[in-house]
């Protein structure tokens, strides 16, 4: 059981969260022509990188998504960010 | 006699004497027997047949590592299969059944499959029961193979307790390195938690007698006191099954037979591993025979159980404390030669009983055989939590090198047997100081040899394989060791490799020309030992994993004889009154349609949108346009996954420009709030946009019918309900409570759905019905609510529609073309795929006069070439009791180009007609809607 520290309730365990995708991919802009390609490369296909891999989780408990950098091999949490920009 | 009891050596409480039963014979034991070290106390050799051959086996291990004694129990009127006879305490009045055997292990008729062994190699089944078909064979193979039987009976109160616990150091394994570790790290203020998996510590220290008077068990029993003077805690009986990510490590305590395990869930800040080592088989003809025995196994069963396991004993061993326990044996009376193991090949001659032993062209008599090809560090723990293993030349086996610095290994799972240098390890670990040099051990290698593989030389005994099936393997080109173990099952079940991998490994290495280490491991999975699937379970379960969701007028449906049934994690009114389903929901559906039908649709999700962006983002989110939905209307969707797939429908209202209510399915309102959000935070500000579950704070009451009008106008929640057209929205009040009506329709009949909050829902229900009562309406359940819905063609997705299912194929394909914004899934509907002229499409099927319904999920078939093909299945089928007849709805490939048509209905063997219609059979031209 792995723990991962939402940005805004701290520690938890895995088992509160989901993970979201790949962060960095975008949504075609799809009012204009998309190609077969281009979506089913949205759609898809990930990297899946072995090794430090930069992801989107959802804590399900607060539903606030995040960005969460860990290692796929060590499973080690290299560090949570949240996607919000500052309301402060 | 070959095994019997002597002196007064063990663990043993020698006052209580023990009465069981094993194949229908009586037997006697002692308090803290095991089966297996009672049963070989009374001379009984065979405990079992092996799992592929039948071949008689005994036992090879003491504890975990036997591979072979696995039992069947009943005690207490319960029944436990696949018990391994060596880690099952002995309980007075159990009864014991060897496995795959019949009717006794003794004399198993099926013992015969053992003559017709060189036709079954490994990959035998694979090879042979391929043609015609594997299901034609398997319940015969399956009678035969295969170990213990489960019975059906189910035992109460069988719950695992899981507790989270904390400890600093945690100590598994509570042998020598184990106890000296944890006494130093209690001493050193450390919150300590000792474990070891027998009910005894101690661990290997009684094998070896020290000089002190006192025995072993004064120096286990003084460590013991010492942890726990310095507030260390022990367990015993306790295994740890695994290490899981981020430093988690759980253990489990067995608490007898009967009674469910407690399972521990740990986050130790140091883990020491001190788990001992195991002796390896040696590979040699027909060295599974009853009374080959690990040497380990010879001096354990002495040491705790006070078993001398034979009267003749040859020894075939590399390792070099053998004379010891050679020794050990010939004083407690047995004669014992030690043997060259490394003269090849030996051969245990005998069947049922052990006659001897040929070495080097010379035979021993014997009746029993000690062997070891040396030890095997048990690094399953340390493989768990990512350490490394490097090979060592001298120990002839995989020992740990570097991994996590949280997790040590000491002791004989490090390959350090000699004591003074496993108690510095062990000291050296509690206190976190760097790890001494391994201290220097060799043996000569004794591996199994390939180039000569006569005999049948087993190198798992559990799944039945043998060196001529690792040869087999490698010239079947199966290259990688992961092969190897799926081909011919090496390492599986229980024994998980524990006795079978090295020699399995080194066979390979040998066939390939490698060294062991080029070929290396399998990975090491937990659970380290089997445990009860309970252990994984405990109190998770049920409505204690997903919590019933209750309605506010429960009480009021329970009042009015309702059966209640749980739909879509709501426990919901299904039909009232009696007992009889099929006429409940046949009269309440005519009351549905003769007068009104009044039901609690409270359970339907309402999710508000709320913000200055929310018509943006109702409008990407929907499939159907909402960009110009006005305030007060209301309007039906779907909502799309990004593939293009129906994920929910359902109506939204247009309360202003910043606010709109979203109804979807009851059971999919937690996953379309996810979706929401998800879409919310993703390509929208989520300043600007707000989404809200509100399923939980209203009660809503749906009145639909005739005679729902003057129903609705007698609550006096609207002023008027003149020019109310269908998919409108009016607020209004409730006596004092702000209240809803929005007129939208799962029935096809003219409806209100009247929502105010929770506080006053009994009482809008109870006017409802009284309202109700002179017109000859009344409530009706959510059985009936799916034939009304079923009559009109209307869909509940997730029963009408599947994983392929696009709006367009249930016939609302106009926002596919026309819409121009961005909505989700839109891309995904212009696919090649999404195209195809045969996509399974949404319609009605209608059956001959006075046939009956439809089974649901019957196949619409064509022949095609002579064989035949589906074209779809049924979705939902009822009586309808409007129309007096049968209806049916189906997904059928290119059905809505197919109106009229007859089709073929393939069930069960039984061939029908049908023919195809439109989805609606009731009021095709939608009158009553705004009756």
């Amino acid at each position: 059981m792995q723990r991962f520290s939402c940005p805004f309730c701290g520690l938890r365990d895995e088992r509160e969260f989901h993970f979201a995708g790949e962060a960095g991919k975008t949504r075609p802009d799809t009012t204009q022509d998309v190609s077969d390609k281009e979506w089913a490369n949205y759609l898809f296909f990930c990297k899946n990188t072995k090794g430090p891999t930069r992801e989107i989780w959802v804590h399900t408990t607060c539903q606030e998504y995040f960005i969460m950098e860990r290692d796929s091999v060590t499973m080690e949490v290299l560090g949570t960010t949240a996607m919000r920009k500052d309301t402060a | 006699m070959t095994g019997h009891r002597i002196g007064t050596r063990g663990l043993l409480d020698r006052s209580k004497t023990l009465s069981f039963r094993f194949d229908g014979k009586t037997y006697q034991g002692f308090q803290g027997d095991t089966v297996a070290s009672a049963l070989l106390a009374s001379g009984v050799r065979i405990f079992g047949r092996s799992f592929k051959y039948h071949r008689p086996r005994g036992v090879w291990g003491a504890w975990f590592d036997d591979p072979n004694a696995i039992v069947d129990i009943k005690h207490g009127g319960v029944h436990y299969p696949n018990c391994q006879a060596t880690m099952t305490q002995l309980v007075d009045g159990m009864e014991v059944r060897s496995v795959n055997a019949w009717p006794t292990a003794q004399k198993d008729l099926k013992g015969i499959l053992d003559l017709a062994q060189r036709f079954m190699p490994a990959g035998f089944y694979y090879k042979m029961f391929m043609w015609p078909d594997w299901h034609l064979f398997e319940p015969m193979i399956r009678k035969m193979a295969g170990i213990g039987t489960l019975s059906a009976d189910v035992q109460d109160d069988f719950e695992a307790a899981i507790l989270h616990e904390h400890c600093e150091t945690l100590v598994i394994g509570g042998g020598p390195a184990g106890l000296t570790a944890a006494r130093a790290a209690a001493k050193a203020g450390k919150s300590v938690l000792l474990i070891d998996d027998h009910p005894d510590f101690g661990g290997s220290s009684y094998r070896y007698p020290n000089d002190a008077a006192e025995g072993p068990s004064y120096w286990v029993a003084e460590q013991l006191s010492a942890i726990e003077d310095a507030g260390g805690r022990v367990l015993s009986s306790t295994t740890a099954i695994g290490v899981y990510d981020h430093q988690a490590v759980s253990i489990v305590t067995d608490r007898g037979l009967g009674t469910a395990p407690v399972v521990r869930k740990l986050r130790p800040d140091n883990v020491i591993v001190a788990t001992g080592a195991v002796d390896r088989p040696v590979t040699f003809s027909n060295n599974d025979r009853p009374g080959v025995m690990s040497l380990d196994a010879g001096a354990e069963f002495l040491a705790r159980f006070g078993v001398l396991v034979g009267q003749q004993i040859a020894i075939l061993s590399n390792r070099p404390d053998a004379h010891d326990v050679a020794a050990q044996l010939e004083n407690a009376g047995a004669k014992v030669d030690l043997l060259d193991p490394k003269s090849d090949p030996a051969k245990a001659i005998g069947y049922r009983n052990l006659k001897g032993v040929r070495v080097a062209g010379h035979t021993y008599p014997c009746d029993t055989i000690l062997a070891s090809a040396g030890l095997t560090p048990l690094v399953h723990l340390w493989r768990h939590a990512g350490g490394k293993l490097d090979w060592d030349e001298g120990r002839q086996t995989f020992v740990p090198s570097t991994g996590p610095d949280w997790m040590r290994v000491i002791g004989g799972a490090n390959g350090t047997y000699e004591r003074s240098a496993v108690e510095e390890e062990a000291r050296s670990a509690a206190l976190n100081t760097s790890r001494p040099e391994r201290h220097v051990y060799s043996i000569s290698p004794l591996l199994p040899n390939t180039k000569n593989t006569e005999g049948r030389q087993w190198i798992d005994f559990q799944h039945d394989v043998t060196l001529k099936d690792v040869a087999l393997a490698h010239r079947e080109n199966m290259v990688s060791v992961e092969h190897l173990k799926r081909y011919t099952t090496l390492g599986m079940a229980g024994d998980q490799g524990k006795t079978s991998n090295i020699a399995g490994l080194a066979a390979m290495a040998d066939l390939k020309g490698q060294r062991i280490p080029e070929v290396g491991t399998t990975t090491f999975r937990p659970p380290f030992v089997p445990v009860p699937l309970e252990a994984y379970r405990g109190a998770s379960r049920d409505t204690q994993v997903a919590p019933l969701k209750r309605l506010t007028l429960e009480p009021e449906h329970r009042a009015l004889g309702a059966a209640l049934g749980e739909y879509g994690g709501w426990l919901r009114p299904a039909w009232y009154g009696g007992d009889d389903e099929q006429s409940a929901v046949a009269s309440e559906c005519k009351i549905a349609r003769d007068a009104a039908a009044i039901m609690d649709g409270s359970a339907l999700g309402t999710i508000e949108v709320i913000g200055p962006d929310a018509r943006a983002f109702v409008n990407f989110v929907y499939y159907n346009t909402m960009s110009n939905l006005k305030p007060g209307r209301i309007r039906y969707g779907f909502m799309l996954t990004e593939s293009g797939l129906v994920f929910d429908d359902g109506v939204i209202a247009c309360v202003d420009e910043t606010r709109f209510i979203i109804s979807c399915s009851s059971s999919h309102a937690d996953a379309v709030m996810a979706h929401l959000e998800n879409w919310r935070q993703d390509s929208f500000d989520p300043d600007r946009v707000h989404i809200h579950d509100t399923t939980q704070n209203w009660s809503t009451v749906t009145i639909a019918g005739p005679k729902a009008r003057a129903i609705v106008d007698a609550l006096g929640v609207l002023d008027t309900l003149d020019d109310f057209a269908h998919m409108t929205l009016r607020f209004g009040a409730f006596e004092d409570v702000p209240a809803r009506v929005a007129r939208v329709s799962f029935t096809g009949d003219s409806s209100f759905e009247v929502s105010v909050p929770n506080s006053a829902a009994v009482r809008l229900w109870q006017r409802a019905i009284a309202a109700g009562k002179p017109h000859g309406a009344g409530p009706v359940g959510a059985e009936a609510l799916v034939v009304l819905r079923a009559e009109k063609g209307y869909i509940i997705v997730g029963k009408d529609t599947e994983g392929e299912t696009m709006p367009h194929d249930l016939g609302f394909g106009a926002p596919r073309l026309r819409k121009s914004a961005a909505f989700v899934g839109d891309r995904s509907l212009h696919t090649e795929n999404a195209n195809r002229e045969d996509r399974k499409q949404f319609v009605g099927l209608s059956v001959e006069d006075g046939e009956p319904k439809l089974p649901i999920g019957a196949h619409i078939v064509t022949v095609q070439n002579g064989e035949r093909r589906s074209l779809g299945y049924v979705t939902s089928s009822h009586d309808s009791p409007t129309l007096e007849r049968p209806i049916a709805l189906a997904l059928v490939s290119g059905g809505l180009g197919a109106m009229g048509q007859p089709v073929e209905i393939y069930h069960m063997g039984k061939t029908r007609r049908a023919t195809i219609t439109p989805s609606c059979a009731f009021d095709t031209e939608g009158a009553r809607i705004d009756a």
